[in-house]
């Protein structure tokens, strides 16, 4: 094809061609009938896989990412730190690579939240009364950008770590090492999720262009009485292929535009039922990338039923 | 033209052809006879190169048909036309672009083809059903489509493989003259068949064959098998 496109500059004889491959592979296409809505339903089939995998993938990100979320990590400073060290602490845990976000909590505001919390809880609140001072210490809630670095953030407050001597006094606690099951198995769970979508969507996509290939040998090897009388006719490899290539193209393209329509109804279907559960709305995400989802779409279908068309007449073509 | 220099083929070790020495030259009218099997269509698939000579070779003018390469033997079949007993048209294409197909696979222009393919319709006597498929057509006229198709190009050679084999005599009849006339405007035809009256018809050259050898090599044959 690409030889086909390059050489339509040269001389009008090869434009002339290109226009007869094309007009030839486009009544093959209209013509063949029942063959022609077999390998439009085969590829609408496999495309229909490929879009469900990316939104499978999209879907899997944003629920690892809601989880990611959840995880943290909460310095409990003593409760006579000053605030000018508390804040010294901050911004050097912002220098850090591995920090994404730093949420400082003051005495007060963790006091009021405190009494929020438990405002049906008389008793608390009035023992909470008795007490002179505030009890509660200042927080510094840190949020890592992946859940593995969690590890190193927390040993940044023990004593091997940057901090001064004179800083880590005012730490009271660090609750990563409570959380440091719970959070290791996330990890562990999320990279797993990773790699089995990873496999799976591998596996899936492979079947799927399996099946189209040789949904395709099986059209053009009922062509093949058909290939070797144009062979006897004359008529050179390119001329003979040209045809089906542009057949196995239109195949592509009706197969994608009617999976993308396919997909509206869907992804409506999909966000009103589910997005809940997978933390997104698919017919947001799907309205979102509409456009990038099509040219996948396109681009997919037109790849696979010209590359499969090329493999599977180059058996003929042979003497 | 046309030169068979000890050709023997065998298929997975059973000979069909053997020892074959055989001479055409231009503008002849060559009958090939002999009952199925005696190895008619396995000679004309050497010359078209869909089969290859155990040993031996065949040559067209001075070239070895066997040794040409993909791109030479697409540009030798050219000039050949051919017709089969089945027909062999593009199922998927009109009476018209079976024949424009021929035309365009040889690169010729537009204008060419809206000009010869009418009067080669009108030379078999299909005009008025271009834009019918092959399935609409009836057997005779498949042939004379065929026949159409094999010399829209004009050929150096035609080969006929049993062109008259799934047709009636009326049509076999029509198909004959059709191939005669080609025939005396110059252009060498290669017929095989195994019908006495098609032999007693043509009144030329008739090589006959048998279990895989030339039996007889007569000028002006007669149909003896």
């Amino acid at each position: 094809m690409i030889r086909m496109v390059n050489i339509c500059y040269n001389s009008p004889m090869h434009f002339i061609k290109l226009k007869r491959v094309i007009v030839s592979g486009y009544r093959n296409f209209t013509r063949s009938g029942f063959t022609s809505f077999a390998s439009v339903l085969i590829m609408t089939i496999t495309l229909f896989v490929i879009t469900s995998l990316v939104f499978i993938q999209a879907a899997l990100n944003s629920s690892l990412n809601d989880i990611k979320e959840k995880v943290d990590v909460t310095v409990y400073f003593v409760t006579d730190a000053p605030e000018s060290s508390i804040e010294s602490i901050e911004e050097s845990l912002k220098n850090l690579p591995e920090v994404s976000d730093i949420t400082y909590t003051s005495q007060d505001q963790a006091l009021l939240e405190f009494k929020e919390k438990h405002s049906n809880d008389y008793l608390t609140l009035q023992a909470l009364d008795e007490l002179d001072e505030n009890p509660l210490g200042a927080t510094l809630n840190i949020k890592a950008k992946d859940p593995s670095q969690y590890e190193s953030i927390s040993k940044y407050f023990e004593n091997e770590g940057t901090l001064s001597k004179g800083a880590l006094t005012i730490v009271d606690k660090v609750d990563y090492h409570q959380n440091k099951i719970v959070i290791d198995r996330l990890t562990s769970i999320i990279n797993g999720a990773k790699k089995l979508g990873f496999a799976v969507s591998f596996v899936l996509v492979l079947i799927s262009l399996l099946i189209t290939f040789s949904t395709v040998r099986l059209i053009i090897y009922m062509s093949r009485e058909e290939i070797g009388v144009m062979k006897l006719v004359g008529a050179g490899e390119d001329y003979i292929r040209g045809p089906f290539i542009v057949s196995g193209v239109i195949v592509g393209v009706i197969a994608s535009i009617i999976t993308i329509l396919l997909f509206i109804p869907v992804s409506i279907w999909m966000g009103n039922q589910m997005t809940d559960f997978i933390g997104i709305n698919l017919f947001t995400y799907y309205k979102a990338n509409f456009f990038q989802l099509f040219i996948i779409m396109l681009g997919s279908g037109a790849i696979i039923g010209s590359i499969s068309s090329i493999f599977a007449i180059h058996k003929y073509l042979k003497k | 033209m046309i030169y068979f220099n000890n050709v023997t083929k065998k298929y997975s070790g059973i000979i069909c052809l053997e020892n074959i020495n055989i001479s055409i030259t231009q503008g002849e009218f060559v009958a090939i006879v002999g009952h199925s099997g005696a190895g008619k269509t396995t000679l004309t698939k050497l010359i078209l190169a869909e089969e290859c000579p155990s040993e031996g070779e065949v040559f067209f003018e001075s070239t070895d048909i066997h040794k040409l390469s993909n791109k030479d033997l697409t540009k030798f079949r050219r000039k050949v036309g051919i017709v089969f007993q089945d027909f062999r048209l593009l199922p998927n294409k009109t009476v018209y672009e079976n024949i424009a197909f021929a035309m365009e696979a040889v690169d010729k222009d537009e204008e060419d083809i809206k000009e010869d393919v009418p009067r080669v319709l009108e030379l078999v006597g299909l005009n008025g059903k271009e834009h019918n498929f092959p399935h609409q057509l009836s057997g005779g006229e498949k042939q004379r489509l065929a026949i159409a198709r094999a010399i829209i190009t004009q050929p150096d050679l035609i080969i006929a493989d049993e062109p008259t084999g799934n047709l009636d005599p009326i049509n076999t009849n029509e198909v004959v003259n059709l191939l005669k006339k080609i025939n005396d405007l110059g252009t060498t035809v290669i017929l095989t068949t195994h019908n006495r009256s098609v032999i007693d018809q043509v009144k030329k050259r008739v090589i006959t064959l048998e279990n895989g050898k030339v039996v007889r090599d007569d000028k002006d044959g007669k149909y003896m098998l």
